[in-house]
């Protein structure tokens, strides 16, 4: 028995990373939103490491946030340890990472849904999906039926869900949630093709039974850098995390047990993330590392659940419990969640295009781990612009579309709809061309105008904004236009940084090019300084000391939007051009790339065919004119 | 029919008439040159029956090949990557037997063999630059930044000597402007005619017969010149040949190799001084002639002024092979290999160049002190511009550069 519940501009189905940035980007830019979850108490999850941002998500969180997107606020908001990897390797691989307090954030984040204007936070398991009269029916287990405009897959590991713990293993979503199991079968009717991926989380231990004597500790790093731009007040570190290493005890106890870990015996059919694997994969794939390390990291402030950062198994709880308690500091511990894989149903993402949209199913959107990706910030990443498309969309607006020259989030979606993924897909600085220009320090400069224009920059934001520009932008003139003389206190310190000294006057800004010479260095001699954030000088000094390489990859950019300029018209008969190898027009008849520059990044695609391509649009156009 | 296999037959027309007999070689795709079926029919010689059967092909619905379009099409078949396309262009275009040879190294895929090396090491260090940034948490090796110099090195010199061989590739492959000069009645044209195979330049006793610069392609020691016989250099009152000698001099001034020929027998005069003057500091062997007559030449002078020195008979056809090695010397074909991969076109020059200077700019920057993410991007960028090298990417650019070059051959 169904009944309707009512109209809806936009259906989120899942409240984890990506539906939350949906939902409340579609209804922050005025659309009626409802967000359904399986659970309440599931919102804003974070079923695995209690940490948001590392290497390359860092750079998410910041664009996340300089778009409008809500996760670095409120990994700000829970941050309880903060991290600048990658220092010493240079501002394009800067990366931030936080601790963060995950009962808190899942909290603060459900709290900031339920007072969101036009959104609707629901309890309810979606179990059915139509299209209708160019709308969508929406219905859940219950029997209630909603009509919207726009439907957006947000299903993280739930679709589909199964947990598996050695030989015991049954359909579960994560953290013991009801999975989502009617669903998967729907979009297979629609025509949708699915995939099984699998990933893993670690045990949570219980902090009292660790011995944190013996083992390293880590600190989080002060100042601590903040994720958003809202974020004014000075936050602190409250907690540490600690570091130990496994045995060789340890590697005998996983190797003696291996054929009761249900990767190893086939039970498991999902394909696992290369970038995460589970400590039984790390000892079996590197025999010859004697020692693999570990991170034992706080779950929050108010719970004595400790994270084992690094040993993710599916083995059964037995040899958990023994090969755990062969790590240093682990000898008598108590295990509170017991480590598991989970195999769950996801889209093929090259059925996407890069709003997200399915094409073929219009008004039909996919993010986070439903399009093949891993990781909280991936999904609020591709959450954010599903959300922000969904809405536009509803409200007859142009389409926003991110290209790889202008962010990782353009980065992140060019890669899933255009080559495709075989595993979960992890952002990685090695994934974009463009790195010394998408740094996380200029996260706002690259996206904030957009933001703006799009509706989901306030306008105290946009000030702020403006005024740290015009900053930079006076005190890039000032120091290439100021000279310093050659006094002694100036030569003194050019000394002390192994630097040439100066027997002529200087311009600042040629002395910020000097690598071995830092902004705050000057500060003695450079005494009409303005007073400036460190934002802003570091904003200077980057961009002085690496101007020879960031105009090359400028350079670069203009070619790749040269490239991405050329449209590839949308009735293309990929069968019917001449040339065109047949592997490479089944390719292109798949992803259907709206573009040259798409066209050459699909897998499968050789050079020979872009040529093919090419020499097709250009006799086209003469038949034109 | 089977591939790799022939067949005789007879060729009729649509009335039924016979032709020709001929045979029929049969390739299946993707094992033939263009990836594609192909049927090659070999005839009886003679233009008519050949146009005759051509004809009937043609009537029957075939469709001429456009120029380079066989290469074309192995190429978009995946047959041929594009250094390996445009080296065909270069074995079809080759002048001389080094630069064929030197084709044929790089179509084998030498060429792409030599590149590969190249990038498999930047794209170790690529990688492992990758990881290391990437995975800072976890147990990468650390990069020894001293290692990442070394490597680019390494990867530098080895594109330095690509480069370098460009260079000496298109001198075989263009062949060398060449000009003999040297006053009236030396035995220019002579020489000329010797080097030509054939009465090239018109011979007689009178000095300025020679007015007009005679061009003609010749091939030394197997290495193709661009031979041009200039009029003799000397102040004359004729004004047609004046404008003669004063082109003679221009010549002069562009050549890549001048042959400066002197008369054995007759004594040093002031035109022989002014062309040794001339010369100087351009490549240059001087051409003593008539070396069958009674010496009159003052020979130190040639000794002084030239490093490079034959006497031959032009006439009797005495000396040549001393001219071929001191000439082979000189432009140091001795020591080129042409089975050795070599650049080929601009294009891959430019390529090339540009790799260097992305790699010189990382190795900057570690001289500088700069961070790895500023080497990271050039070792990319050096990796980047090799694959387009190799055409494992693209822009519009290659593509017409390429298919330009496609107008040509095969």
């Amino acid at each position: 028995m169904t009944y309707f519940a009512g109209e809806t501009d936009v259906a989120v189905i899942g409240a984890g990373h990506a539906g939350i940035e949906a939902g409340l980007a579609a209804a922050r830019l005025g659309c009626r939103t409802v967000v359904f979850t399986i659970n309440l108490d599931a919102v804003g999850n974070c079923p695995c490491n209690p940490s948001i941002g590392g290497t390359a998500k860092g750079h998410l969180v910041r664009e996340i946030d300089a778009l409008g997107g809500e996760m670095g606020r409120t990994a700000d908001e829970c941050m309880i340890q903060s991290r600048m990897l990658n220092l010493g390797k240079g501002p394009a691989v800067h990366s931030l990472r936080a601790q963060i307090d995950r009962g808190l954030y899942a909290r603060v984040m459900k709290r900031k849904l339920e007072l969101c204007e036009n959104l609707q936070l629901r309890q309810a398991e979606v179990v059915d999906l139509r299209p209708r009269d160019g709308r969508w029916e929406v219905t859940t287990r219950l029997g209630a039926v909603y009509r919207a405009g726009a439907v957006i897959i947000c299903t993280g590991t739930f679709l589909g869900g199964k947990v598996f713990v050695g030989d015991v293993s049954y359909e579960s979503g994560p953290d013991g949630m009801f999975p989502s199991a009617f669903l998967p079968d729907r979009l297979r009717e629609l025509g949708i093709s699915l995939r099984r991926f699998k990933t893993g989380t670690p045990a949570r231990v219980l902090k009292s039974s660790v011995d944190f004597s013996g083992l390293e500790v880590q600190h989080g790093d002060e100042p601590v850098t903040p994720f958003s731009y809202d974020t004014g007040r000075e936050l602190e570190n409250k907690e540490v995390c600690y570091i130990s290493w496994t045995s060789e005890e340890t590697h005998r106890v996983i190797r003696d047990n291996i054929s009761r870990s249900p990767l190893y015996g086939g039970l498991i059919e999902g394909v696992g993330p290369r970038y995460c694997p589970s400590i039984e994969d790390k000892v079996i794939r590197f025999p010859d590392k004697a020692r693999h390390q570990l991170f034992i990291e706080p779950c929050g402030l108010e719970t004595e659940e400790m994270y084992l950062q690094g040993m993710s198994s599916s083995l059964p709880e037995d040899v958990q419990v023994e090969f755990y308690r062969t790590i240093p500091g682990l000898e008598n511990v108590q295990i509170m969640r017991s480590a598991y894989a989970i195999e769950y149903d996801c889209c093929d993402p090259l059925q996407l295009n890069a709003t997200l949209e399915f094409r073929g199913w219009p008004g039909l959107y996919g993010a986070g781990q439903f399009n093949g990706s891993s990781g909280y910030e991936e999904a609020a990443a591709q959450g954010l612009v599903a959300g922000i498309n969904a809405a536009r969309k509803l409200m007859g607006k142009e389409r926003l579309i991110l290209d790889r020259a202008g962010s990782y989030i353009g980065t992140l979606i060019d890669d899933l709809i255009t080559k495709g993924v075989t595993d979960p897909y992890r952002m990685m600085t090695s994934r974009s061309e463009y790195r010394l220009i998408l740094r996380q320090d200029n996260a706002d400069e690259r996206l904030t105008p957009i933001g703006r224009e799009i509706g989901l920059i306030s306008d105290e934001r946009w000030e702020r904004f403006q005024r740290k520009q015009s900053e930079k932008a006076a005190e890039l003139k000032r120091v290439q236009s100021t000279t310093l003389p050659p006094s002694q206190a100036l030569n003194d310190l050019l000394v002390s940084r192994g630097t040439t000294p100066v027997s002529t006057g200087i311009k600042i800004c040629e002395l910020l090019k000097r690598p071995q010479i830092s902004y705050s260095d000057l500060t003695d001699v450079d005494p009409h300084r303005p007073e400036l954030s460190r934002a802003v000088q570091e904003s200077v000094e980057i961009q002085l000391k690496y101007e020879g390489y960031i105009k090359r990859q400028l350079a670069d950019i203009e070619e790749m939007r040269r490239v991405e300029g050329k449209v590839l018209p949308e009735d293309i008969d990929y069968g019917k051009i001449k040339g065109l190898r047949l592997e490479a027009a089944e390719k292109l008849e798949k992803v259907r790339p709206e573009n040259l520059g798409q066209a050459g990044r699909v897998s499968g695609v050789s050079p020979a065919d872009i040529s093919v391509l090419m020499i097709w649009l250009a006799s086209r156009k003469d038949k034109e004119v | 029919m089977d591939g790799y296999t022939a067949a005789l037959g007879e060729v009729f027309h649509r009335d039924g008439t016979k032709l020709d007999d001929c045979v029929a070689l049969v390739f299946r795709g993707p094992k033939s040159y263009t990836g594609e079926d192909v049927v090659e029919l070999s005839c009886h010689g003679g233009l008519y029956v050949t146009r005759q059967v051509l004809g009937e092909v043609l009537s029957c619905g075939a469709q001429p090949a456009g120029p380079g379009e066989f290469t074309k099409r192995a190429f978009f078949n995946g047959k041929l990557d594009l250094a390996q396309a445009e080296s065909v262009m270069e074995i079809i275009s080759a002048q001389g037997r080094r630069s064929m040879l030197t084709a044929q190294a790089a179509e084998s895929g030498l060429l792409s063999k030599r590149i590969g090396v190249i990038t498999e090491k930047l794209e170790e260090l690529a990688a492992h630059l990758a990881a290391w940034s990437d995975f800072p948490e976890e147990d990468v090796d650390i990069v020894d930044i001293d290692d990442v110099n070394t490597s680019l090195g390494i990867c530098s010199d080895e594109l330095s000597a690509l480069l370098d061989g460009f260079d000496r590739g298109r001198m075989f492959r263009e062949g060398i402007r060449t000009v003999i000069a040297g006053r009236p009645n030396v035995g220019k044209s002579t020489l000329m005619n010797l080097l030509a195979g054939r009465e090239r330049s018109i011979v007689t006793p009178y000095a300025g017969t020679t007015r007009d610069v005679i061009e003609e392609p010749v091939s030394l020691a197997g290495v193709p010149l661009l031979l041009a016989d200039t009029a003799g250099l000397r102040e004359t009152e004729d004004p047609v040949e004046r404008i003669g000698v004063e082109t003679a001099r221009r010549q002069l001034m562009n050549a890549e190799l001048v042959l400066a020929v002197f008369d054995w027998s007759a004594e040093l005069g002031d035109e022989d001084a002014e062309l040794a003057e001339s010369v100087q500091g351009l490549p240059a062997v001087a051409v003593v002639n008539k070396c069958d007559l009674e010496q009159k030449i003052d020979f130190g002078f040639i000794e002084k002024n030239f490093k490079n020195f034959v006497k031959i008979s032009a006439a009797q056809n005495i000396g040549l092979d001393e001219l071929e090695r001191t000439f082979s010397e000189l432009i140091g074909t001795e020591s080129f290999d042409a089975g050795q991969a070599e650049l080929f076109t601009d294009r891959q020059r430019a390529a090339a160049s540009a790799a260097k200077a992305a790699m010189e700019q990382g190795m900057d920057a570690i001289r500088l002190g700069l961070t790895l993410d500023a080497v990271t991007v050039c070792v990319e960028e050096a990796l980047n511009a090799l694959f387009q090298l190799t055409g494992r990417r693209v822009s519009d650019e290659i593509i017409e550069q390429v298919f330009e070059r496609f107008c040509v051959g095969k």
